[in-house]
């Protein structure tokens, strides 16, 4: 234990994911070695995201007004929406040039072990979004591991009544990396490669 | 530093720092294990696809005080039919979460690692509808607390058993009856499990009896461990 602000900063970083306690110890005496400007910098901006950054309210992007950066450019093609985890996914889709239409932001994968069902995603809100915005495919771009598959099995099971074209990305993908780590043109090319997924 | 071989199966996995995951193991040797799969998320590391839960594995890691370091890997069964299957993983993940909350760390546990190898295969033939609750109650009878099937849990009278009650650890008579009521077919079921007919069990068709096997296995099975097992009430089932 230390002296009481240092240890409410140790416990503080502690709690932030893939931290922990001897990485937030680290952390907590670098921050007290840099200059005061330093520190105050990164306490500024993260006020600011939590001041200025909301998530979209149609795809659930991180976004700076109602609708995210994706969302409000009229060049986006509206009938096809590329449905993905994480914010992050969106970046690395984006980086890749090949995908001109919106997103889905799901919040997570399925992940029954930890809690994770249909109901703490967001599946609901993109039946809503099907139901009612011209849209004609959905590509399920969801992780290539054990959950992100599942995620997407369980999806286009859902889906397939609805008549919408349902497609996955391509396996070209190597399993078990996490999408965000994927390099332009391999993301790039299984997107273009996507294929047909029954329900 | 000192290294050690097992087999295993991933459980589960939890992200790390920027590229890692730790990968939680059942083995049969060393028990539960906890390893820090380093740059696994790496789209190019050797681990990725490796490490994904419900895979077999045999494993080399160095032993950490508190998480060891996976250092080799070599997949011995990917189970792909269940995890091409939405209708298999439910029953995985549940076997899965009911490992991860019996099994102790560094404690060698081979009934319990051959019990959920057998059971993942046989899952990876095709599903028998009494499976799941077949692989519980082995569970629960090599954690010593098997359910009674030959008399009443409560009277031990040699009565026709009605009803099965997790609190009394077995079925019971009509005169004490308590909990789910039963039918016959399913006290014959549990009773092949039990009694080493599992490959009888295994083979029938669904029925009442085999959706009241999996059901009172899931509630012994929540009744021991103290909690819900997550995966039997919200995995992804058929609309
Ligand atoms: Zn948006
Ligand atoms: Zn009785």
């Amino acid at each position: 234990m230390f002296a009481g602000p240092i240890q409410e900063l140790v416990d503080e970083l502690g709690r932030l994911p893939g931290v922990g306690p001897k990485s937030a110890q680290r952390i907590a005496f670098h921050l007290l070695e840099v200059s005061k400007e330093e520190a105050l910098r990164l306490a500024a901006s993260i006020a600011e995201v939590k001041d200025r950054i909301r998530l979209c309210e149609r795809c659930f992007n991180v976004a700076e007004s109602e609708l995210c950066a994706v969302c409000s450019d009229t060049r986006r093609d509206l009938s096809i929406v590329c449905v993905v985890e994480d914010p992050r996914d969106v970046v690395a889709v984006e980086r890749t040039r090949e995908f001109h239409g919106l997103y889905h932001v799901l919040g997570g994968a399925l992940n029954p072990i930890d809690g994770i069902g249909p109901e703490q995603l967001r599946v609901r809100d993109l039946l809503v979004r099907l139901s009612d915005d011209g849209i004609v495919e959905v590509i399920l771009c969801t992780n290539p591991n054990l959950e992100g598959e599942a995620t997407a099995m369980y999806l286009a099971r859902l889906l397939s009544p609805l008549g919408i074209r349902v497609t996955r990305i391509a396996s070209g993908l190597p399993v078990g990396g996490d999408l965000e780590y994927a390099d332009e043109l391999t993301l790039g090319r299984a997107l273009v490669g996507r294929r047909e997924m029954s329900g | 530093m000192a290294t050690f071989r097992d087999e295993g199966v991933v459980l589960r996995t939890m992200k790390l720092g920027e590229a890692d995951r730790i990968v939680t193991f059942v083995t049969p040797d060393h028990g539960k294990v906890r390893a820090v799969a380093k740059g696994i998320r790496k789209p190019k590391s050797k681990l990725a696809g490796q490490l994904e839960p419900i895979t077999h594995v045999t494993m080399m890691c160095w032993k950490g005080r508190e998480l060891d370091v996976v250092q080799q890997v070599q997949v011995i069964d990917h189970f792909k039919a269940i995890r091409e299957d939405l209708d298999r993983m439910p029953a995985a993940f549940t076997m899965l979460e009911a490992v991860d909350l019996v099994a102790v760390e560094r404690q060698p546990m081979p009934g319990l690692f051959k019990t959920l190898t057998g059971a993942l295969r046989t899952l990876a033939e095709g599903t028998g509808p009494v499976l799941l609750g077949a692989f519980l109650f082995r569970l629960l009878d090599l954690e010593g607390v098997g359910p009674i099937v030959d008399s009443c849990a409560s009277c031990s009278e040699d009565a026709p058993l009605v009803a099965f009650d997790e609190h009394a650890g077995g079925f019971l008579c009509r005169s004490c009856r308590s909990g789910q009521p039963v039918a016959p077919e399913t006290v014959e079921l549990v009773r092949q499990i039990v009694g080493g007919q599992l490959r009888q069990a295994l083979a029938a068709p669904p029925s009442r009896a085999t959706a009241e096997v999996e059901r009172i296995a899931t509630l012994t099975m929540e009744y021991h461990l103290d909690r819900q097992l997550r995966s039997a009430h919200l995995a992804p089932g058929p609309q």
